[in-house]
């Protein structure tokens, strides 16, 4: 005690502390950060199972036979790909109102997601759930993903699918994490304020090659940091602060006569 | 020179001697490599292992060139490129550390005045230099010969057009504004999804759509380069609303075909593609100054500094069930400018 005491004028005491500061607000979140929800029904899958869920945890705003009300829309036709999507990712069961749901921690198993799918499938047509094959990056063509994404994704998405702002607080998210599977069912259902592309207008094939687009850029860039791909901004961030500050340190110290 | 050599004694009799002095050279001050022999050495310790970071730099930079093959991934690529480079960099930095470190430490730092020499020459220098320039003037004759005269002088004064003529006429490009005015949109061109080009049904667009559309043209004219610009005049958002949701000022009313409404992608603000469509909102949002416009009212604008709405492409289907233009623009699209409306 009596040794730190005395160094506590030490000229790196302040970055030691702020070190040690960010260690234990790092460790407690994790310790207390709400892990992942674990529901251990043994699901049977059928639309009877799906209905209990659904009456249990949805129909609050969408409704007892999920016809919608004033605060969520109806799921009548919206497909076993759309519920499979916001269940999935964590979006819905929605918790707080805001601009937009968020991605969070998934409140329901696979046979529990696979069950509500089912019953909201059972309610109208809709679009279903893609295979694995139809979703596979190393099936689809990345360059011609990318003629695809550059013309319908990029604008809200960035280029590499690094996310961007919308207005109002609403935002179009990364794709670096999202599933092959998520991202065919973004594309097919148009969740919130993504507008929907069919097959028509993105046909199957063409929505894979878009997926082997953006897994391909998981890699990173052969550059070096990507500083978040998010372009002219950061970049400058980073050269006129950081990379002017150095060369002025530099500067500074030539100049400085030596003690 | 010695007259503009510093004074700085001071004169009793000046009016404002204290203030206007000049207070010299601050007194010097020995670092402690100068009066401590242990810090001497250990300044030239630091220098030799400076100097030798920057060897081991080499060294590697040498190993990493050989041994640390880009792969041809991404993160081969990537680590070669970042072995290298951080070993060119102690390679470097170690020199030059190194000897501003050395500079600073150990060489003399008595502070000393050097006088610059005079920048005037001597008036012999000058005489001899003006003598030769008569010299030659007389040697060349030009006093006397005219015409040679006027032809170096003509020669001299023309060639700068070669540059300037070339320079000033390719400066903005072309000035045809009227091009500005018309699209590739035409009475019965067809939508066609960009940028693949096939032709769009109507029924195909479903509730919450949005579709990148371009015109459609032969396969030919896709590999000229007029294509490109007439392109980017050309672009259009469409998107598939309620038609209860619509409500167009009474000039557009009919230009949707049961809901489907197609908008120009140019910003009237300063013309960047406006392509982010919020499906829940109808807002088409511009990426570059955030300018805002509600699709559902004929994409006025509701937020930002564009003053128009998108002008909007009359549509209609053809016979065979694909969406076709029922007309062109009915203004210029895009940003304004002086000839915009006549």
């Amino acid at each position: 005690m009596k040794a730190l005491a005395a160094r506590r004028h030490h000229r790196s005491a302040p970055v030691v502390l702020l070190l040690l500061a960010l260690l234990v607000t790092g460790g407690v979140y994790a310790v207390l950060a709400p892990s992942q929800a674990r529901a251990d029904t043994a699901s049977t899958q059928d639309i009877e199972t799906g209905k209990k869920l659904f009456q249990a945890n949805c129909a609050t705003c969408h409704g007892l036979d999920a016809q919608g009300t004033e605060t969520a829309p109806s799921l009548i036709g919206v497909g076993a790909a759309s519920v499979d999507f916001q269940v999935s990712t964590g979006r819905m069961p929605a918790e707080i109102n805001g601009p937009q749901a968020q991605v969070k921690p998934r409140q329901f198993d696979d046979d529990e997601t696979a069950a509500l799918a089912a019953y909201v499938a059972s309610l109208g047509a809709g679009p279903a759930i893609p295979t694995d094959e139809q979703v596979d990056p190393a099936k689809g063509n990345p360059a011609t993903g990318a003629d695809i994404f550059r013309t319908n994704c990029a604008m809200c998405h960035n280029a590499v699918g690094a996310g961007g702002a919308l207005s109002e607080g609403k935002y179009a998210p990364s794709l670096f994490k999202t599933s092959p599977r998520n991202i065919y069912q973004a594309m097919l259902t148009g969740p919130q304020s993504m507008p929907v592309f069919n097959d028509a207008n993105i046909t199957p094939d063409e929505k894979r090659d878009v997926i082997a687009y953006l897994v391909a850029q998981r890699d990173g860039s052969p550059g070096g940091a990507t500083l978040g791909s998010l372009g002219a901004v950061s970049e400058g961030i980073w050269a006129w602060i950081v990379g002017i500050g150095l060369l002025v340190g530099a500067a500074v110290w030539i100049g400085a006569k030596s003690s | 020179m010695s007259e503009s050599k510093t004074d700085v004694t001071v004169h009793p009799d000046a009016e404002h001697p204290e203030k206007f002095s000049d207070p010299g050279l601050p007194s010097h001050r020995p670092r402690q490599a100068d009066i401590d022999p242990k810090a001497d050495k250990r300044a030239e310790r630091q220098v030799v292992v400076l100097f030798l970071l920057s060897v081991i730099g080499t060294i590697v930079a040498l190993w990493a060139y050989f041994a640390v093959r880009p792969d041809g991934t991404t993160g081969g690529v990537r680590t070669s490129t970042l072995t290298l480079g951080i070993a060119i960099f102690f390679a470097l930095a170690g020199i030059g550390i190194g000897a501003i470190h050395w500079a600073k430490t150990l060489m003399n730092d008595h502070e000393m005045v050097e006088e610059r020499h005079q920048a005037r020459t001597t008036g012999e220098t000058r005489e001899i230099a003006v003598k030769k320039l008569q010299d030659g003037i007389k040697d060349s004759g030009i006093g006397r010969r005219g015409v040679l005269k006027g032809v170096v002088v003509s020669a001299l004064a023309l060639f700068p057009l070669t540059i300037a003529v070339p320079l000033i006429s390719s400066v903005g490009g072309d000035w045809d504004v009227s091009k500005f005015r018309d699209t590739l949109w035409k009475k019965g061109t067809r939508l066609t999804y960009d940028p693949t080009g096939r032709p769009i049904k109507a029924s195909d667009v479903t509730l919450g759509s949005a579709v990148h559309v371009i015109p459609e043209v032969t396969e030919e004219y896709r590999t000229t380069d007029e294509w490109i610009t007439e392109k980017a005049k050309a672009v259009v958002l469409m998107v598939r609303l309620d038609p209860r949701d619509l409500n167009p000022p009474a000039k557009q009313a009919g230009w949707d075909y049961d809901g489907i409404v197609a908008f120009s992608k140019i910003c009237t603000h300063v013309g960047c593609p406006v392509a982010l469509y919020e499906q829940q909102t109808h807002h088409l949002l511009c990426p570059c100054h955030q300018s805002t416009f509600d699709v559902a009212h004929g994409a006025k604008v509701v937020f930002g500094p564009a003053k128009r709405p998108l002008p909007q492409l009359p549509i209609t289907v053809d016979a065979d069930g694909y969406l076709v233009a029922r007309d062109g623009f009915d203004e210029p699209v895009g940003p304004s400018y002086w000839e915009r409306l006549k």
